[in-house]
């Protein structure tokens, strides 16, 4: 199940403990986080300027890049599922991936903590910089990346447990087991639920909504404090009331994290999202990959798009 | 219909190839597009009214009487099940009674009375030992299979426990024998050694036949949180297969307990007390108790081999009526 590079990463098992602090260098290697008297257990480690990017909107303005994802293509076997990514993701903004199906942008949210590296036959090449750290570097451990990178999928996916165990779990493993109590409820507050499991926290995740489960696998995953929230089509799988509550909650969750949705609703993107990134398909020249079409501010992205694929999309000529 | 494969081919060799085989077997398939073109106009008049047609009512022959031959045999499968447990219960009847389970057997075979006590201990304590061997390593190796090992190795290792599964449990018997007996003495524990042999795979596939159940998107939701695999498996994976995990265990427990090809050879000589040490000797145990007893060509000791099956069978089915509880309240069927 191992990728095929992953042979000079440190394990991802208890001997992450033992091999602790080898190269200061590289911060994603493991590092004891401890959560801060501010609560952020995760600082920006030392940070790489954009690298020359062309600032040309207001909304980027000043933001530091937390990704800055340099010419990424990503292969399944033989396959390039995309090609040519470059583009950056800023700070405390909430950036939407949009495009029509199979187009990669699964794909590429997934890279982004490392969740594909479970595919056998996942490649990927150029590179993703996180906080100027290459999330791909031989020395990084994918388990510390996805400890600062958390997610949530597209299927609400809380595990068999209770409702308070399915928010401490993380924490618990992680070390964080000091104020355990507080630290459930401000994530279940965080998320918009603790109001209406607070009096059963101890039953079975499984018996919440849909809804709740979904917003419970967010209170999951900003329990253990991460830096940024990747949430791939988190609504797609919601009824209208739930999809607005999960809207909702993005925007006050980006003061406190930088978010990445993937979203296949184009409404959803410019309800949501500050910047928005549009991938399509390409076929040309007998490939079928997805490429980065266009990427700008949503009010540009939706009103005056550059590439002429994005307007056909955005006005529902296609997709 | 049986003509045409057996008849053709041969037709086609007894031809010399160059003397129109080819231009033979081309004939039927010209026929073909004709018949089919033929029963185009056999189509019903599609406005008639809905009463069976062409021919439906054939089919709806051919249909009952499937059916009916399933249902048979079905029946049938369940009456065997019926049948022997109660001509077991019938002649177990005489001899069950409390003292039957808390007795000694009687010291001359041929005497009434007495009970299968040591009998029931023994199996208890052979089995518990196979168990505590078995289990822990069966569900290990289930978890390597699942979690951590690569799609080659874990096909492979597959085969290897179906392989297992597939002993005959008198050649288990054997190797224990050979490995734990010959020069020293039959004991509980050989007993135990083989019958954990015998469980091994069974824990091993059904376990991992739940961890697969175990939905990928719970993994990734662990993985996603930036905990280590182990620490994943130990708290998502194994609490949510637990069910199935208990399943398999009872199973195979209740597998283990009739099994009596291996304890022949490995705990068949025993005292007619009870005794519990499975190091210090061999285990009177049920199986082998029903085995010689039904040997002994004496009334009194049939009607104890009966009442021994008896408390066989009443176990077996009880352990697989606790299975079948167990996986209902597991966490993966809510």
């Amino acid at each position: 199940m191992r990728p095929p590079d992953s042979g000079d990463l440190p394990d991802d098992g208890a001997s992450s403990v033992r091999r602790r602090v080898r190269i200061h260098a590289a911060p994603l290697a493991h590092q004891a986080t401890q959560p801060a008297a501010n609560g952020r257990a995760v600082d920006a480690a030392p940070l790489v300027g954009p690298g020359g990017a062309i600032e040309r909107r207001a909304s980027t303005q000043g933001r530091e890049a937390i990704f800055d994802v340099k010419d990424v293509s990503i292969f399944y076997g033989s396959s390039e599922a995309v090609s040519g990514i470059n583009m950056q993701i800023h700070r405390n903004l909430v950036t939407a991936i949009i495009g029509p199906s199979g187009c990669g942008k699964t794909t590429f949210l997934r890279s982004l903590n490392r969740m594909n590296d479970s595919v056998p036959s996942f490649r990927i090449d150029g590179r993703i910089l996180y906080h100027g750290h290459d999330i791909y570097g031989s020395e990084v451990d994918r388990v510390e990346v996805r400890r600062r990178i958390g997610m949530v999928f597209q299927r609400p996916n809380p595990f068999p447990k209770s409702i308070y165990d399915n928010i401490a779990w993380a924490p618990r493993n992680l070390k964080m087991k000091d104020g355990l109590d507080e630290r459930v409820e401000r994530a279940l507050r965080s998320a918009a639920l603790w109001d209406e499991v607070k009096d059963r926290l101890n039953q079975s995740a499984l018996g919440l909504s849909g809804g709740q489960q979904q917003r419970l696998c967010i209170a999951r995953a900003i329990a253990i404090e991460p830096d940024v929230l990747l949430l791939d089509e988190p609504a797609s799988a919601l009824d209208p009331v739930a999809t607005a509550s999960i809207e909702e909650l993005m925007q006050t969750l980006k003061n406190r994290y930088t978010i990445v949705i993937v979203t296949h609703n184009m409404q959803q993107a410019a309800r949501v999202a500050e910047r928005t990134a549009f991938f399509s398909l390409d076929v040309s020249a007998g490939k079928r990959s997805g490429v980065l079409v266009e990427y700008d501010d949503t009010e540009v992205m939706f009103t005056q798009p550059a590439d002429r694929r994005t307007s056909d999309y955005v006005t529902g000529r296609f997709g | 219909m049986m003509n045409d494969p057996v008849g053709r081919p041969q037709d086609v060799t007894d031809l010399p190839p160059e003397a129109g085989g080819s231009f033979e077997r081309s004939l039927p398939g010209v026929q073909e597009p004709d018949s089919s073109g033929m029963s185009a106009s056999d189509l019903p008049d599609l406005s008639g009214p809905l009463t069976p047609s062409g021919n439906l009512r054939r089919r709806q022959l051919v249909s009952r009487l499937f059916e009916a031959a399933q249902t048979a045999s079905a029946l049938l499968a369940v009456a065997v099940l019926g049948l022997v447990i109660y001509s077991v219960t019938a002649r177990a009847a005489s001899v069950l009674s409390l003292s039957f389970l808390t007795h000694d057997p009687p010291l001359v075979s041929g005497e009434s009375g007495g009970g299968i006590a040591p009998a029931i201990l023994g199996t208890i304590v052979i089995v518990a030992l196979a168990t505590v061997i078995a289990m822990p390593i069966g569900v290990l190796s289930a978890l390597y299979l699942t979690e951590f090992a690569s799609p080659w190795t874990a096909r492979a290792f597959r085969l290897v426990l179906d392989l297992l599964n597939g002993l005959p449990t008198i050649v288990v018997g054997l190797f224990v024998f050979g490995l734990l007996v010959v020069g020293h003495h039959q004991s509980g524990f050989a007993a135990s050694v083989a019958l954990a042999i015998i469980m091994l795979p069974l824990i091993a596939r059904a376990t991992q036949e739940t961890l697969l159940l175990v939905p990928a998107g719970m993994r990734e939701a662990a993985d996603a949180l930036g905990v280590s695999r182990w620490r994943t498996v130990r708290g998502v994976v194994l609490p949510a297969a637990r069910g199935g995990i208990l399943t398999a265990t009872v199973l195979s427990v209740a597998r283990a307990a009739g099994e009596t090809a291996p304890l022949i050879f490995l705990s068949s000589i025993y005292g007619n007390t009870i005794s519990l040490n499975p190091f210090s000797g061999a285990l009177p145990n049920i199986p082998v108790y029903i085995f010689t007893s039904s040997e002994a060509a004496e009334a009194n000791g049939f009607a104890r081999a009966w009442g021994a099956a008896f408390v066989l069978l009443a176990f077996i089915l009880f352990a697989n009526i606790v299975s079948r509880t167990l996986s209902r309240r597991s966490a993966l069927s809510r």
